[in-house]
């Protein structure tokens, strides 16, 4: 208990690990109880081959759930798959679900969306719970206070099979992010300039708490979108203490607790955050009242500059190996050093993913995007990251706006983030993307992506090259749009 | 499970490459397979093919002459990045790659490669230096690894010492892996579960309705 004084003080992240400890041998790890294993058809396969093999059974399936994101086409549900390897693979997740009795949200059910949108939707996600699933972005749920991970295939037969998971005790980072954000500015920029002044790999061994006020003033799904990019920082995990707008989220979700189990649970949750006095391994703070909309110009996430900068200079670079990395990634972006990023020209943009395609997200693009047209050289898709957010886009009449202003509308998938289904990049072509990876191929091999905020990306899309959003007619008021 | 990881001594393949991601290693379009079937020709798919499938040119130091069988891996700072996708420590396997030297991983490629016979071997930035210049210098120089001792065998007889999580490098010595050791808790779990009820239901019929 946080009030408790016998106990020195804990971090939030400290105290969810200390509830889930099973048991600990001297010199192994500790063997950590999962609450929630979500699963997608990716990276889950090879495990259910290796439970057949060894002939074990799926110790809780009602703490399993699944669905279809990464490889599922955007074109109309009736049409069938192009590609018979997504298709088997797809076919494979079903048969796999229901051999070992798993709940699967798939293609039709109207669940189905990529699975870091799903998690929170169904109120599976919760305060205080561990969750993993074999994919690098579940540090999206740490958002409600949960300790969410990414995990290997080899580790999701684990979990199948045992509900837990060998792990070391992970180092603290604590974010604590002050001030107020200025209009056109937003959760994305907040982790975007994070991760360029920490690096891709600042994070390593450690696990982010955001705290201060500005993360204070997010939304649940501005929260996600910071927590969502933490791994991008090198932190398998970013977690963001529960309060009144993560208990005004969950309430009344499918799978959030009801009535008596609801209070008892909000009893629990309101113990959670880090103790007064409690201490981290590192510190950083970061002044959003100075941050600019940010956006990328090379070919990892840390290579983040605010969009009124200029793309830097590697024979700047202090270190050789830090300016022969540079050279490399505006090579392969064909960016000269010292040139401005605005202006720059454009000839797709992506807005989707589970970084930036809630509905809040799409509220944004819309506002923008309202009487305007996407420029005559740009192809502009908007994915919704799942098919609830689709059917609220609608009831909204956002389709309707992106439709007139000459975007594309399609179904809910992971999409042009990773590039496995068909929507993809040409090569050579630039794209500026709401998702969370620009790395080399990403998008489609040879394409070339500058990461950004959905604000950036439709302001980007009407100009037809990089543009800054605080320039949108009516920003002001775009930026005070809510959501939850 | 896998074979005992045993001692070994081989030339090195350089990869002068800082922060390389998992994308790299095996690029998302190879990742809807069902099984662990092909991906050594995909490793570094997009680094050492052209659009119409023909070798780029130069090749790609994998390609290049002598380097088919080499099973270290010299590459830049912080190696495997991204996506946790478990294709990429499969392909270096499949590949013949057991030990990758970097001064930096990952955390859950670091986790993934333990698993499946591929050592992330963390040395400091002037070894890492070191370790190129002598590699750049004498492309065929042999190294000599060896697990138990924690150690890796210059031709100069100078060794360089490494760290391993200790219940790793066990798993490894004795080739069996984590699943085992977590079913012979098993007893462990259901008390701990008996005592910690489920937080949540996954099952459609536990959903609230309306
Ligand atoms: S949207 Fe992109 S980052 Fe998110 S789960 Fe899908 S592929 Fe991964």
């Amino acid at each position: 208990m946080s009030g408790d004084r016998s106990f020195p003080p804990r971090t939030l992240v400290e105290k969810i690990w200390d509830a889930h400890v099973v048991a600990e041998d001297p010199g192994a790890p500790t063997i950590l109880a999962v609450d929630l294993h979500l699963v997608h058809e990716v990276t889950s396969p090879q495990a259910f081959t290796g439970l057949r093999q060894r002939g074990l059974t799926v110790r809780h399936p009602e703490r399993t759930v699944a669905t279809a994101d990464h490889s599922v086409p955007t074109t109309p549900r009736g049409l069938p798959f192009l590609d018979p390897m997504a298709a088997a693979q797809v076919q494979q997740l079903d048969t796999n679900c229901r051999e070992f009795g798993i709940p699967l949200h798939g293609i039709g059910d109207p669940s189905q969306g990529i699975v870091h949108v799903i998690g929170p939707q169904l109120g599976l996600t919760q305060p205080g719970m561990t969750i993993v699933c074999g994919d690098s972005h579940t540090s999206t749920h740490g958002a409600f206070g949960a300790l969410a991970f990414g995990i290997g295939t080899s580790e999701v037969e684990m979990v199948l099979a045992t509900q837990t998971l060998l792990q070391r005790r992970p180092m603290t980072y604590e974010v604590r992010v002050d001030g107020t954000l200025a209009p056109g500015v937003g959760a994305k920029d907040i982790i975007l300039a994070l991760i360029a002044r920490i690096g891709v790999a600042g994070g390593t061994g450690h696990v982010f708490e955001y705290r201060g006020e500005a993360i204070r003033a997010l939304t649940m799904e501005q929260r996600m979108t910071i927590c969502n990019m933490s791994i991008e920082g090198g932190a398998r995990a970013g977690l963001i203490a529960p309060d009144e707008t993560t208990f005004a989220y969950l309430k009344g979700r499918p799978h959030a607790p009801q009535g008596a189990a609801w209070d008892e649970a909000v009893a629990y949750w309101r113990t959670l955050p880090t103790d007064e006095g409690a201490t981290y391994d590192k510190s950083i703070v970061i002044d959003a009242s100075a941050l600019e909309p940010m956006v990328t110009y090379g070919t990892n996430p840390g290579m983040g500059i605010p969009i009124s900068g200029r793309v830097p200079d590697p024979a700047a670079a202090g270190d050789p190996a830090h300016g022969r990395a540079l050279e490399k990634a505006l090579a392969y972006m064909d960016l000269t050093p010292g040139q401005a990023i605005l202006g720059q020209a454009v000839d797709v943009v992506f807005i989707g993913s589970c970084t930036n395609g809630r509905i809040s997200d799409l509220r944004l693009a819309a506002a923008a995007l309202k009487g305007q047209h996407v420029a005559d050289t740009v192809r502009m898709m908007i994915v919704p990251g799942s098919d609830e957010v689709k059917r609220e886009a609608e009831a909204e009449g956002l389709d309707e706006i992106f439709r007139a202003a000459g975007a594309e509308w399609r179904e809910a998938g992971c999409s042009m983030c990773i590039a496995m289904n068909g929507d993809q990049l040409k090569p050579g072509q630039y794209a500026v993307s709401t998702s969370n990876r620009n790395f080399e191929g990403r998008q489609g091999k040879g394409g070339r992506t500058f990461l950004a905020s959905p604000l950036t990306a439709a302001a980007s899309a009407i100009a037809g090259v990089v543009a800054d959003p605080r320039l949108l007619p009516g920003i002001e008021a775009a930026s005070g749009i809510g959501g939850r | 499970m896998a074979e005992p990881f045993r001692s070994f001594t081989s030339k090195v393949v350089p990869l002068h490459a800082e922060n390389v991601d998992t994308d790299q290693v095996v690029p998302a379009r190879y990742l809807k397979i069902t099984d662990k079937a092909g991906l050594a020709e995909v490793l570094f798919r997009d680094w050492r093919f052209n659009e119409d499938g023909t070798l780029k040119d130069p090749p790609f130091v994998l390609d290049q002459p002598g380097m088919a069988g080499r099973n270290f891996l010299l590459v830049g700072d912080n190696f495997g990045t991204g996506s946790s996708r478990e294709h990429a420590p499969w392909a270096l396997q499949a590949w013949g790659i057991r030990a990758v030297i970097s001064t930096g991983f990952a955390d859950i490629f670091r986790g993934n490669a333990l698993k499946n016979g591929v050592v992330p071997v963390v040395v400091d930035p002037a070894t890492h230096a070191r370790l190129f210049t002598m590699i750049d210098a004498n492309p065929d120089a042999e190294l000599t690894f060896d697990l138990a001792e924690q150690g890796i065998l210059l031709p100069d007889g100078t060794t360089i010492d490494f760290d391993i999580d200790p219940f790793a490098k066990l798993m490894l010595i004795r080739g069996t892996d984590e699943m085992g050791y977590l079913l012979d808790k098993l007893p462990a779990i259901e008390a701990w579960e008996s005592a910690h009820p489920g937080r949540v239901d996954t099952r459609p019929e536990a959903a609230a309705t309306g």
